[in-house]
């Protein structure tokens, strides 16, 4: 179908506003040349797209770098000739080594949690779906959202030279604790490999506050004619609370780094104190270890919310899109984010309770943990009532809204063990933290993340992914990422420590070789279905099932109202006016009421 | 060889796959994007009510078969709280967890798209609301008043007559220093840390520091409350103490306490556990370097009968940073508890360690 076409097909669609036809160039004034329109373009779709694309390549290789280590984890003893050829001496003998295993446990984290989570959640459908579902023509500034996605591409370059320097990339851990992460002495990774983590980091810092201020001035300010903030669907009011974090928090992670950078090139003390490494002491008196971790968990914690609040948003658009019912509790949904975004700056501690904190204190952070199960108990109880009594449509976004539920849940409730600080000293830095983390914040917001690739997908290339594909990818991803994380409880109960190269040598902990070499079988399989979902994505840009109609699953928000394959500004015409909420489905008998539609005169009667 | 046969074979799974999904494509293309949906619904509908018995079945299954792994008893009285709390916690977050997945799931599968249904407006209903905002509020707060109880208690201040040990974490292992018959801990310092004979940093002039003496092993007595101060010599670790349930960092600079009292013998666990290489194991927790996952020192939980001859046959570092001159008047120390086990109560009636 040519361009001409479609838009005429959705006047026919959508003809209760007529176009001006006078403003047909308006999506074709705007295009350039390839490096204007693809390159640096200014178009939030665009910027989109390579959020979403850098967000995949990174995710292939922090998702790699688990298999790798698993391997190790999983066949202790065996060795794989394979990986000295692409690992050289880091692989000796197809063993990895243990600085080997170290640096890929850290890249995993750093490139998952920042780069794909972060940048790849958050930048790809902030971006999209801001100005598509407040109806705007853009951001509020297009070229600030350039520069933050040609940050992020900065930060990705950094980090992937520091894979390939001598003295390998940053091995610490993603949360780079001091004195280890300060010292290149204590080590390897901590030598050219951290500077580059540390730059890396810092020009990322750069691109989330560029965004971040964005996506918040583009919601207060763009909202179309009558899209009033109580109108906005819960995805933008998730990025809107994910914007607000990110800004609040980013700067104070940048201030922890910018004085590590300090302790390790310019003599300062702020982390190190009385050190004795590589055989003499060092001359750094009164600095304290612990401040680090302060700076670093004000952002980590809210880190997480910045990962699931946008995942959070979307679930509840395609729960309530696909069951044909209106989300459960607007109000209670927005409040039950406002109140995590509040009690996500205060809870930072809890990652702490075992470096010495004081007590009392400590005891404070426990309540807030605690507290926070409240709103998350909320949302969930509101997805499932958003569910009871549809009429779902298991399309593949359902089907992964259904699973990062499910995930949330389970993930969840292993919040409230280790939240609780009694609970937390034998659980501290265990399997069991292992398992929660991942499957709360890890795979539940993976599912969040495909869920919205497969239900935006059609906005964003015009075509759909291949279904079978997706219900495989989805089968095996859901079961598989039980089959690996739920174990690792039992792991944790038993004491097992994160971030061992070896059990094999420990009395407490041999027992579980077996389970691990069953893990890392899984891993392999599922990391196999998600190549398949990379396949379908890149397949399916080109050669995908055409979208014959603006709103191919019936749904109210604006992004349907405009062409299939929109140009830079959006709407052809005027932005559409917005008159209800965007959960007007199943009301008085209509499947499905759009938000451009005004009133009914009954409807103004009840008083909406 | 085998190794690109693995691949060739990955690759032609994947294949089929996708010519399997691209013929399903045309096929639903050809009887109609609604009747494709219906029957795909249909199928993912059932899918999902499997995945919720399999998976229920599978967590009882997966709990069977692990719960002998992780050693159910906890070996110091701070951890049967810690034990206890844990339970608690378990039944309240296990009841959720089996009620809202059966939900998720159950309503998944019953409210499935069927012709002729509609969906139910239902936008919102203050009282279910605040129902569900109550209820796992008194859940958490009863979690909350549980929880601190043992907080507190377990990072209360250790006994008066509580012995005391001194752990050192260094790249990648543990340095044990015992305080010696007059009960109490030497002054150190970073910079006189020698690695040939004086790993901690002893400071010699020190009369304290005369009969504090390095061990290998950590040996505790059972039933005893036992106070470690706990530091470091380079970056950060953790005294993990997985069958006391017990954890604390080892901050450089920071010196940080945890007590705990062991109940359980080494000797007693090895029959409870029916395995006679039974041992205590002190683990690295927090990620220190390459050496990490080899950091380990071992517990040994013993009577006191059994204790006192052990600590009897240790020699002060003093002695082993002093050899030939010093020899004289570090014998003494060596030697004068083995000749006095009665004195041994006095030894090990600690006050707090002053560094």
């Amino acid at each position: 179908m040519s361009n001409e076409a479609t838009l005429h097909s959705q006047e026919v669609i959508h003809g209760a506003h007529a176009h001006d036809h006078d403003h047909d160039g308006h999506d074709h004034h705007h295009e350039g040349n390839f490096i204007s329109k693809y390159v640096f373009s200014l178009d939030h779709k665009t910027i989109a797209k390579q959020f979403l694309i850098t967000g995949i390549i990174w995710a292939i290789i922090g998702a790699f770098f688990s298999v790798l280590f698993r391997l190790q984890l999983g066949f202790p003893d065996a060795t794989f000739p394979w990986l000295e050829s692409i690992l050289g001496h880091w692989a000796k003998g197809g063993r990895i080594t243990p600085e080997a295993y170290y640096a890929l446990v850290t890249m995993h984290g750093t490139i998952l949690v920042f780069f794909v989570l972060t940048a790849g959640l958050s930048g790809t459908f902030s971006n999209l779906l801001i100005p598509l579902q407040v109806g705007a023509r853009d951001m509020a500034s297009p070229l600030m959202n350039c520069m933050s996605y040609w940050a992020f591409f900065l930060a990705s370059v950094v980090m992937m030279s520091s894979l390939f320097v001598q003295t390998g990339p940053a091995s610490g851990g993603w949360t780079a604790y001091p004195p280890l992460s300060a010292l290149g002495d204590a080590s390897i990774g901590s030598k050219i490999g951290m500077d580059l983590w540390l730059i890396s980091m810092a020009l990322f810092v750069v691109s989330q506050l560029l965004g971040g201020l964005n996506y918040i001035s583009t919601i207060l300010n763009m909202r179309t004619k009558g899209m009033t903030m109580t109108k906005m669907p819960l995805t933008i009011w998730s990025f809107f609370f994910t914007a607000v974090l990110g800004v609040l928090s980013f700067p104070v992670l940048l201030s922890g780094f910018i004085l590590l950078l300090f302790d390790r090139h310019a003599g300062t003390s702020f982390y190190l104190s009385e050190l004795f490494v590589a055989g003499k002491a060092l001359p750094n008196e009164g600095g304290s270890a612990i401040l680090y971790q302060h700076l670093f968990w004000f952002l980590g914690h809210p880190e997480v919310y910045i990962i699931i609040l946008p995942a959070m948003g979307m679930v509840s658009e395609i729960l309530a899109v696909n069951s044909r019912k209106p989300i459960f509790g607007y109000l209670a949904m927005v409040g039950s984010m406002f109140a995590i975004v509040i009690l996500a700056f205060l809870v930072w501690a809890h990652h702490m309770f075992v470096t010495g904190l004081n007590p009392f204190l400590g005891a404070f952070f426990v309540l807030l943990t605690l507290l926070i199960a409240v709103p998350s108990a909320i949302k969930v109880f509101n997805w499932l009532t958003t569910i009871w009594k549809g009429n779902l449509r298991f399309t593949p976004g359902m089907l992964f809204s259904i699973g990062f539920v499910s995930t949330f849940i389970s993930g969840g409730l292993t919040g409230i063990w280790l939240g609780n600080s009694s609970i937390d000293i034998h659980l501290h830095d265990t399997y069991f933290v292992i398992a929660h983390f991942h499957i709360v914040m890890g795979v539940s917001a993976f599912f969040g993340t495909f869920a919205g690739v497969y239900h935006w997908f059609p906005k964003m290339f015009g075509r759909y992914l291949n279904n079978t594909i997706a219900y495989i990818h989805f089968w095996i991803t859901l079961i598989g990422a039980y089959l690996i994380f739920w174990p690792m409880h039992y792991e944790g109960m038993a004491g097992m420590p994160r971030r061992y190269y070896d059990y094999s040598s420990w009395e407490s902990f041999k027992q579980f070789t077996e389970l691990n070499h069953f893990i890392s079988v899984v891993v392999i399989l599922v990391f196999a279905a998600q190549l398949m979902f990379v396949f379908n994505f890149f397949y399916s840009i080109f050669k995908g099932r055409k979208v014959t109609t603006t709103n191919p699953w019936s749904s109210t928000t604006l992004e349907w109202t405009t062409p299939i394959n929109p140009g830079h500004g959006n709407w052809i015409g005027e932005i559409p006016e917005v008159y209800r909420w965007p959960y007007d489905y199943s009301k008085n008998g209509k499947d499905f009421i759009p938000q451009t539609v005004p009133l009914s005169p009954e409807e103004e009667k009840e008083g909406h | 060889m085998s190794g690109y046969l693995a691949v060739l074979v990955v690759v032609l799974i994947f294949v089929v796959i996708f010519q399997i999904a691209k013929a399903s494509e045309y096929v639903s293309i050809l009887k109609g994007e609604k009747k494709a949906r219906q029957q795909t619904n249909r199928v993912n509908g059932f899918l999902l009510i499997i995945f919720l018995i399999l998976g229920l079945i599978g967590v009882y299954y997966c709990n069977d078969i692990l719960k002998g792994k992780i050693v159910m008893e906890a070996a110091s009285v701070q951890g049967k709280g810690i034990d206890s709390m844990i339970m608690t916690t378990l039944i309240i977050t296990g009841i959720v967890f089996v009620i809202t997945q059966i939900l998720l799931f159950w309503f998944a599968f019953k409210y499935q798209e069927k012709e002729g249904r509609q969906a139910f407006y239902f936008p919102h209903n203050n009282k279910l609301e605040l129902i569900w905002t109550v209820i796992p509020a008194i859940a958490l707060t009863i979690l909350v008043a549980f929880g601190l109880r043992h907080w507190f208690r377990i990072t209360s201040e250790a006994p008066k007559d509580a012995m005391v040990v001194e752990i050192t974490g260094k790249q990648f292992n543990w340095l044990i220093r015992y305080p010696g018959k007059d009960g109490q801990l030497g002054r150190k310092f970073f910079k006189n840390i020698n690695d040939a004979n004086n790993p901690v940093g002893q400071d010699w002039e020190d009369q304290l520091n005369k009969d504090d003496y390095m061990a290998t092993e950590m040996h505790l007595v059972v039933n005893k409350p036992v106070k470690l101060i706990i530091g470091s010599r380079d970056v950060i670790h953790d005294v993990g103490l997985s069958h006391f349930r017990m954890k604390m960092d080892a901050v450089p600079g920071i010196p940080t306490t945890l007590w705990f009292t062991p109940t359980i013998t080494t000797a007693d666990m090895k029959k409870k556990t029916d395995n006679p290489d039974f041992v205590y194991e002190i683990s690295c927790d927090q990620m220190c370097g390459s050496g990490h996952y080899s950091m380990k020192a071992n517990i040994v939980v013993e009577t006191q009968a059994e204790y006192d001859a052990w600590a009897a046959k240790q020699v002060a570092q003093y002695a082993v940073a002093h050899p030939a001159p010093a020899a004289a008047p570090a014998t003494p120390t060596a030697e004068a508890p083995a000749a006095d086990t009665a004195h041994q109560e006095k030894v090990v009636a600690v006050n707090d360690a002053k560094h």
